[in-house]
């Protein structure tokens, strides 16, 4: 359940016969990349934090962002999820410029991003940070919650929601935290909490920024599994910001990086690898 | 048979007309520039209106300048007081309630030693020292006029800012201090506690009406080109600049002031580079309570009447003020409470007869419009979160 | 188990019926209080119409604080809205009240309109005024949103002040009037006075057959014959019927995905943003909810209960009176709210006016100096009963909010979370902890303390 936005309601594309990619917005089409930033640039005061960065995420891929830090990698995500607003530049998600756009807005059309530090909802239990996730739920609007006439389907619509949190919680692992106070856990909890969270608004494009900090190896093999399984089954595509070098080069493609607000490379993992300029950049650190 | 999803639309439809004003990207550009078009537009209308007034009839310039001269006095009491508001506000972080009481206490403090002083020589000290509560004397008696008894006044404004600085740094230490790191909202509620036992310390010790204070037969009045000058009124200007120039020198020339405006700026920075903050934040207090103590000495000194909340009926002129000059910055607290004074006068120009009432309501009105198209203020200061 | 025991153990039973049941607690919070007030009206010789006052105050001021705190606390507890303008948004429910209902030959005038016309009319009236106040303003971080509710409440307070408006006509030759400075004082009289009376605005018209019986019953049986006393208990129960439903409301409001998201806005809006929520609409819609309540709260408060509206009653300290009654409940909480607004009206408000009586009844207090000088004088001579008969029989009020603003800075100190504590009501329309699932529940749950040690496949960084 899931608004795309267009005036016709239709969910996927009839992608065959697009000529012009622009017509189509809003919607999903296998001939284009679902994500493309575009000469993107913002400035805060002084200082240039994405200098002019241009790049594309390919459908159901597991793309991943790296750079040194101050790269700009976090900036130009809060730029294509609307927390800031670019100073230039555009950027295409399905075919349809969102530069600008409010957060609200990018993640109805199905683009969510996880938080690096996570931003767990800390007063509320797991089970409610859990079950706020799921976009366009009918008890969000206010008359359909109080009135007894609507109430009845809500409280199936929580029902089956319910039964979906727990799913979630069982496959990470954190079922047992489930009426924990969200505040309460660890930090590689909270980051798995921010992950399912993420995941259970039913997006079509995942941001995410260093989601296996904290997370123990075994843990972190099964979620890069499931990421390759909703890749292939459900046609989510991933942009993953990460510093752990094993898990982009064994991972993900293509690899882009960013440096000093640019995009300094773009290519498969091999191609990075032995790129001089990246080399550079990192000083020789982490390749 | 209409599903919910059907309904979400048309209700979503309806919402977005409704909230046009909130939208995201297109109508940015114009909300940016549209607070800018309507000062203009409005500025331009008055300024146009006004110069009708005074030219074909029903202003007499006598008028306007007596207009201009009472929103210069009640505006530079605004703007002194608004400094200390400011200051906290953007060092300390939280916006106090509890400042316009500050404001009384400076009052009946000073108030009481100058009543005092005035006559002692004629009544017995406690009967004065309640500013002519409890059947005291009254100001007829005493006859408080800064030419009739000049040393009083000038105690009393002395007492007023050692006694409200003396509060101001009890408060910190007793209330602030131990929750220095806590967010904003809750020292502002701790603040809102502040203010009502502040407030109701002076019902206690005093009482809770309203009390004349000065001798008006004896406060001389001057007449500048029909414009009705008096003495107090006069002795609050000078007064008042010649605090501003000191807080002015201070800021600028001293350590002390380039320290004050980092920590404005960053706390956690100036923390860093060896900015010694409790003593910062001392000097703060110190120089906010004392500001706010001699406003509210003079602000009894120009109504010629003294009540309990005075300074909490002030509160919000006050914090319009500091809105609207930038939050953080004393030049902004200056020049806003010059302006929440000159429009609160100003404003009566057009609103005559029963609408003179509104006078109040034009100044917060006007302060909302400042939040909500350049909540920064005038001068930038402190940005919104 | 020997005697000595059981009482230890009832009492043990009782306490962990407090703790599951929000309405055993409220109860016995309430009963409490009716003792509390019983025992102070026999202390003070007041016949049995007296105690029945006494109990009527006690309801109507726990119940119009209790309805006024639960508007605040969805605003506050739940939207994380700080919203100060409480006082204004219960004078505009309460002037549309009574300017749709004043009959068109009253002083001032009005549209003659029915009284339930005009308690639906002064609600949304106040909504709509919310509105106005949150499509701007809501943008705005916590502070300035408070700053501008009080700034939107003064301009209202002045706005019913004025002159200018204390009657006016609107084009079509309607005339309608705010009465000024002082008001609207011809209220429409009570509806529960329909239940006794043949005409609720008169006594003298007769009683209905109701009536007859009741007042009949408390005068030959129990020798009370003031009816007043009987109409305001009647009152202050159909109140209690009245905050009841409007805690269903909330809470259904409150549990329920709603109500999570308000919940997510005031944790982190950020968040709740970039999962797709679109905050604005929320807390709109939940602002105008709150302005609507409190429209109401208004109406049964200043309007039904004193009979008189004019604009002093609606000062901003009559909103600071409610946020600490829901600081002092613990904001968050709809039976909190409930608890403070009753410990509020109670302790704070009711009791400081019936202490100086009591002290003065047992104590003889006498010589009561109404100047602070004249109280501490004596003392050096070594009589300190000036400085108490000041201190109980003037000043009392006063000390009231001293210590209501020490209250309140040290609860920030030591309990931000309130008095009360932090109670939380899960915001979900069904137990989240069921769970159709095998294996899987909270019967596995290790206490809390066994959270953080890396349970569930997580290495602690």
């Amino acid at each position: 359940m899931r608004s795309d936005g267009t005036a016709d309601g239709v969910g996927d594309a009839p992608a065959a016969d697009a000529a012009d990619p622009d017509q189509l917005t809003g919607e999903r089409d296998a001939t284009r990349p679902p994500l493309r930033v575009e000469n993107l640039r913002k400035e805060f005061g002084g200082i240039t934090a994405v200098d002019g960065a241009s790049f594309a995420v390919a459908d159901e891929s597991l793309t991943g962002l790296i750079g040194p830090n101050g790269a700009g990698k976090s900036t130009t995500f809060n730029c294509i999820t609307g927390i800031h607003e670019p100073t230039a530049g555009a950027i295409h998600f399905n075919g349809e410029n969102i530069a600008g756009l409010s957060p609200h807005t990018v993640a109805e059309r199905g683009l969510v991003r996880t938080f690096q530090i996570a931003r767990e909802l800390a007063e509320m239990t797991v089970l409610e940070n859990l079950m706020l996730a799921p976009q366009q739920q009918q008890g969000e609007a206010l008359y359909r919650s109080v009135l007894p006439r609507f109430r009845d389907g809500v409280i199936e619509e929580e029902t089956e929601l319910r039964e979906a949190v727990w799913e979630s919680l069982e496959f990470f692992e954190i079922d047992h935290l489930a009426e924990e106070q969200a505040g309460n856990l660890s930090g590689g909890q909270r980051k798995l909490l921010e992950l399912a969270r993420a995941l259970l608004t039913d997006p079509d494009v995942l941001l995410l920024d260093e989601p296996f900090a904290g997370v123990n190896p075994t843990l972190e093999t099964k979620l890069l599994d499931r990421i390759d399984q909703l890749r292939a089954e459900e046609g989510l595509t991933f942009l993953l910001v990460e510093h752990d070098m094993d898990i982009i080069m064994e991972h993900c493609d293509p690899v882009i990086v960013m440096h000093r607000g640019q995009v300094l490379a773009e290519g498969p993992p091999d191609e990075i690898r032995s790129n001089e300029r990246v080399v550079d950049a990192y000083f020789g650190d982490e390749l | 048979m209409e599903t919910w999803e059907d309904s979400l639309g048309s209700e979503r439809v309806l919402s977005t007309y409704i909230m046009g004003i909130m939208s995201d990207r297109g109508s940015q550009v114009v909300r940016d520039n549209i607070g800018g078009i309507i000062v203009g537009l409005s500025g331009l209308l008055l300024l146009a209106d006004l110069a009708g007034k005074l030219t074909g009839g029903g202003l007499t310039p006598a008028r306007f300048g007596g207009f201009v001269w009472d929103g210069l006095v009640i505006g530079i009491l605004i703007g002194l007081a608004g400094i200390g508001l400011s200051l906290t506000y953007s060092i300390l972080g939280f916006a106090n309630f509890a400042h316009g009481d500050y404001i009384s206490w400076g009052a009946f403090s000073g108030w009481a030693v100058a009543y005092l002083l005035a006559g002692i020589d004629r009544y017995a000290a406690g009967g004065l020292l309640l500013i002519g509560g409890g059947g005291g004397p009254a100001p007829g008696d005493v006859g408080i006029s800064i030419t009739n008894t000049p040393a009083s006044i000038v105690a009393g404004l002395i007492v007023a800012v050692g006694f409200t600085v003396g509060v101001s740094l009890l408060v910190d230490r007793l209330v602030y201090r131990p929750i220095r790191e806590a967010d904003g909202i809750t020292l502002l509620i701790a603040s809102i506690g502040v203010a009502f036992a502040l407030r109701y310390l002076i019902v206690f010790f005093f009482y809770n009406g309203r009390q004349g204070v000065t001798d008006i037969g004896r406060i001389p009045t001057y007449d500048l080109a029909g414009v009705v000058i008096t003495a107090h009124e006069l002795t609050i200007v000078i007064v008042g600049l010649l605090l501003m120039l000191g807080v002015h020198l201070l800021l600028q020339r001293t350590k002390l002031g380039k320290a004050m405006r980092a920590m404005a700026d960053n706390r956690d920075l100036a923390q860093v580079t060896g900015i010694p903050v409790e003593g910062v934040i001392r000097t703060t207090w110190i120089l906010g309570g004392g500001l706010a103590g001699a406003a509210g000495y003079l602000v009894v000194l120009t109504q010629g009447t003294i009540a309990y909340n005075l300074g909490w009926l002030l509160l919000l002129l006050i914090f319009a003020a500091v809105i609207m000059g930038g939050i953080g910055s004393v030049y902004g607290a200056i020049v806003g409470g010059l302006g929440i004074g000159l429009a609160s006068r100003l404003s009566l120009i057009w609103l005559t007869g029963d609408l003179s009432s509104f006078a109040e309501p034009v100044a917060f009105g006007l302060m909302i419009f400042v939040l909500l198209f350049r909540p920064e203020g005038i001068f930038g200061g402190v940005s919104t979160a | 188990m020997n005697a000595d025991s059981l009482p230890a153990d009832s009492l043990d039973r009782f306490r962990a019926l407090l703790e599951r049941s929000d309405a055993a607690l409220v109860l016995a919070v309430m009963a409490g209080f009716y003792l509390l007030f019983l025992g102070i009206g026999a202390i003070l010789n007041y016949d049995l119409a007296g105690l029945i006052s006494i109990l009527g105050q006690v309801t109507f001021f726990t119940t119009v604080y209790a309805l006024v705190v639960l508007a605040l606390n969805l605003h506050w507890g739940y939207a994380g809205l700080f919203n100060i303008g409480i006082a204004g948004f219960m004078a505009v429910g309460v002037y549309t009240m009574a300017m749709l209902t004043a009959p068109p030959t009253g002083s001032p005038p009005g549209l003659g309109l029915p009284v339930a016309v005009g308690v639906g009319g002064g609600m949304v009236a106040a909504a709509l005024v919310g509105l106005l106040t949150a499509l701007p303003a809501l943008r705005l971080r916590a502070d300035y949103l408070a700053i501008v509710t009080v700034a939107i409440s003064e301009i209202i307070r002045l706005t019913y002040n004025s002159p200018a408006f204390s009657t006016f006509t609107l084009p079509g030759g309607i005339a309608l009037g705010t009465g000024g400075a002082s008001g609207i004082g011809n209220f429409p009289s009570n509806p529960v006075r329909g239940i006794y009376y043949v005409n609720p605005g008169s006594a003298s018209s007769g009683t209905t057959p109701i009536g007859t019986a009741v007042f009949g019953f408390f005068d030959n049986t129990l020798g009370v014959f003031r009816s007043a006393v009987i109409v305001d208990l009647t009152y202050g129960l159909l109140l209690v019927v009245v905050v009841f439903l409007i805690y269903t409301l909330l809470a259904r409001v409150g549990n329920s995905p709603f109500g999570r998201v308000l919940k997510a806005i005031r944790e982190d809006e950020v968040v709740a943003k970039s999962l797709g929520k679109d905050t604005n609409r929320f807390k709109i819609k939940t602002f105008m909810l709150g302005c609507a309540l409190m429209g109401l709260a208004g109406v049964v408060w200043q309007g039904f209960g004193t009979g008189a509206v004019y604009p002093q009653a609606f000062r901003p300290e009559l909103t600071f009176y409610i946020f600490i009654a829901v600081i002092i409940g613990g904001a968050g909480s709809n039976t909190g709210s409930v608890l403070g607004g009753a410990v509020f009206a109670n302790l704070l408000f009711l009791l400081p006016q019936y202490l100086p009586n009591i002290i003065e009844q047992t104590f003889a207090i006498q010589a009561s100096p109404n100047t602070f000088i004249a109280a501490i004088t004596p003392i050096a001579a070594g009589e300190i009963a000036p400085l108490v008969g000041y201190v109980l029989n003037q000043r009392l009020p006063a000390l009231r909010f001293v210590f209501v603003g020490v209250l309140l800075v040290y609860l920030m100190q030591n309990r931000p979370e309130g008095l009360l504590g932090h109670r939380t009501e899960t915001a979900a329309a069904v137990d989240l902890t069921e769970t159709n699932r095998s294996g899987a529940g909270p019967e596995q749950t290790p206490d809390a303390s066994g959270v953080a040690d890396g349970e569930g496949g997580v290495d602690d960084a």
